[in-house]
């Protein structure tokens, strides 16, 4: 029986661009959004100048409801680095985003024992605010019903 | 390019456990490995007159000064990461095909004493890209590619005793390989008692950390029949991929169809198109494993059998040196022979076609090699004697 924690908070660095400064702007007010081609509807994310299926530069910015469910996940329950025993474990986990258009967010499943964690759950978004960066971090949770 | 060039030296250092290999600095061992490849080539330093790399390469300037090689006409690096070893074999041979050289070497090393592989990601800089993926914790590359080995597990049914197969054949390889670093026969139980780091990879399917170079000399296929040793003719090597690939495990936004996979499908295709062969005519793979599971999905992109049935294949015992009908990584791979970004894999399908191997395959004519799936550009190369 494990609780799934959360991985250590140092290795977030806040870096973005023109491109993606909309995404970690919005995470401040605990919104999700996505970029979407503003000529075809393509998603892109994360977020690039240009869209791979039309080449266009014009992005739209959708707000989605944070709920998702599990494509993939992994278990991390061993330290490969100094300082990472406490944060153990932890569940890093590609979340497919409900009305994304088949986005996927690398995020981490948390606050639910591990064991239960399963492809295909269905979950919703928990945010994890950072205030010396000024945004927040996407993660998730099991859908409550 | 097909068949116009040829491997006619091999050299390389010892196999050292990360860290091992001081007080020899990284270039010390690159330039033993290059040196021991020019004396089994027959051939002198001075002829010596291109670099070909992969994985960001090495200080050509350095190498040429200290080697004392007199003039250098072509020094070039395949992009990306250890996705290009095999690719590397075809930058020499274009290099040499179109006359930019004559003799050219191709080498890869390294050193892991202060930033080990394993936790390689944290270590990146913090860029816009990565700032979507750092914050999960996927620290190494164990973490991502463990995130392709569930999506297999989940859509085609693979199981960790799959894994498991891969790891005991590949290390019955090394048991008797005196150069390898793990030499322990491994059974299942070892297999399962062994510490889970990123389920579902546990110790076992990561690949190992070493110190180390490897080097090969690659030449005309008209001046390697001069030369010493048999040479090794280069049929096909290429590299890329394609965009629904991308940056892979840093993306994690590949369509469904190729998420579980190696990404290597495309250069698959071309690679035995440009050699003239099939899956069925290889006698020997030299796969890269970094981890158990990217063997099972290199398989399958390599048409040894149909998407998602790398676990039965692997199961039914395929890639064992004794009864397989594809012997897999016969030195021990990067599981548990030593792990040199790639170039073990080409140093074994070397001596596998000079017939020296320590486990050889008899009569093998064929060898597959790849180039670690990672980011675009990978790579792959078939060689033949």
């Amino acid at each position: 029986m494990a609780i799934a924690r959360r991985p250590p908070p140092e290795l977030f660095k806040l870096a973005s661009n023109h491109w993606t400064q909309p995404f970690w702007d919005a995470t401040a007010d605990h919104r999700l959004l996505v970029a979407r081609c503003a000529d075809c509807g393509h998603a892109r994310m994360p977020p690039t100048p240009f869209c791979p299926c039309c080449q266009s530069q014009r992005i739209d910015w959708t707000e989605l409801s944070g709920r998702g469910e599990v494509y993939t996940y992994t278990v991390v329950a061993r330290a490969i680095m100094p300082g990472m025993d406490e944060h153990l474990p932890y569940v890093p986990a590609v979340i497919t985003l409900d009305g994304g258009g088949g986005t996927r967010l690398i995020s981490n499943v948390v606050d639910v024992e591990v064991s239960s964690i399963v492809v295909g759950m269905p979950v919703q978004i928990v945010w994890d605010d950072l205030p010396a960066e000024g945004v927040a971090i996407p993660r998730f949770r099991p859908l409550s019903r | 390019m097909r068949d116009a060039t040829a491997i006619v030296g091999l050299g390389a250092t010892p196999y050292y456990r990360r860290g091992a290999s001081v007080p020899q600095t990284l270039e010390e061992l690159v330039g033993k490995a290059i040196l021991a490849a020019v004396q089994d080539s027959g051939l002198r330093v001075r002829d010596i007159d291109g670099f070909a790399y992969f994985a960001g390469g090495f200080d050509t300037g350095l190498l040429t000064e200290t080697l004392g090689i007199p003039e250098i006409r072509f020094s070039a690096t395949l992009t990306g990461g250890g996705g290009g070893s095999a690719g590397a074999i075809g930058l020499a041979a274009a290099a040499i095909v179109s006359g930019q050289a004559e003799v050219v070497v191709c080498v890869g090393a390294n050193q892991q004493g202060a930033q080990r592989f394993g936790s390689i990601t944290s270590a990146y800089p913090a860029t816009p890209e990565n700032a979507f993926f750092s914050a999960s914790g996927l620290v190494g590359p164990g973490h991502m590619f463990a995130l392709l080995a569930r999506r297999h597990m989940h859509l085609y049914g693979t199981t960790r005793d799959d894994f498991a197969e891969v790891a005991m054949a590949i290390r019955a390889n090394a048991v008797s390989n005196p150069n390898a670093t793990l030499r322990k026969p491994m059974t299942r139980e070892d297999y399962f008692d062994a510490p889970m780091l990123a389920d579902p990879h546990c110790l076992y399917d990561f690949c190992l950390e070493n110190d180390g170079a490897v080097a090969v000399i690659v030449t005309s296929a008209e001046r390697a029949r001069d030369l010493r040793c048999p040479p090794v003719r280069v049929l096909a090597s290429n590299h890329g991929g394609s965009s629904d690939w991308g940056r892979s495990i840093y993306w994690m936004n590949m369509p469904d169809e190729s998420f579980a996979s190696s990404g290597h499908a495309a250069v698959a295709r071309r690679l035995y198109a440009a050699a003239g062969v099939d899956p069925k005519d290889i006698d020997t793979a030299q796969i890269y494993d970094h981890f158990t599971s990217q063997v099972i999905m290199q398989l399958e992109d390599y048409g040894f059998c149909a998407k998602g049935e790398g676990g039965p294949f692997v199961r039914s015992g395929a890639i064992r040196l004794q009864g397989g009908s594809l012997p897999v990584n016969t030195d021990g791979g990067q599981l548990s022979c030593g792990y040199v970004w790639g170039m073990t894999h080409v140093r074994e399908a070397v001596e596998q076609l000079r017939g020296t191997a320590v486990n050889q395959v008899a009569g093998a004519r064929l060898a597959l090699v790849t180039g670690g799936p990672s980011v675009i550009p990978v790579s792959g190369l078939i060689l033949a004697n």
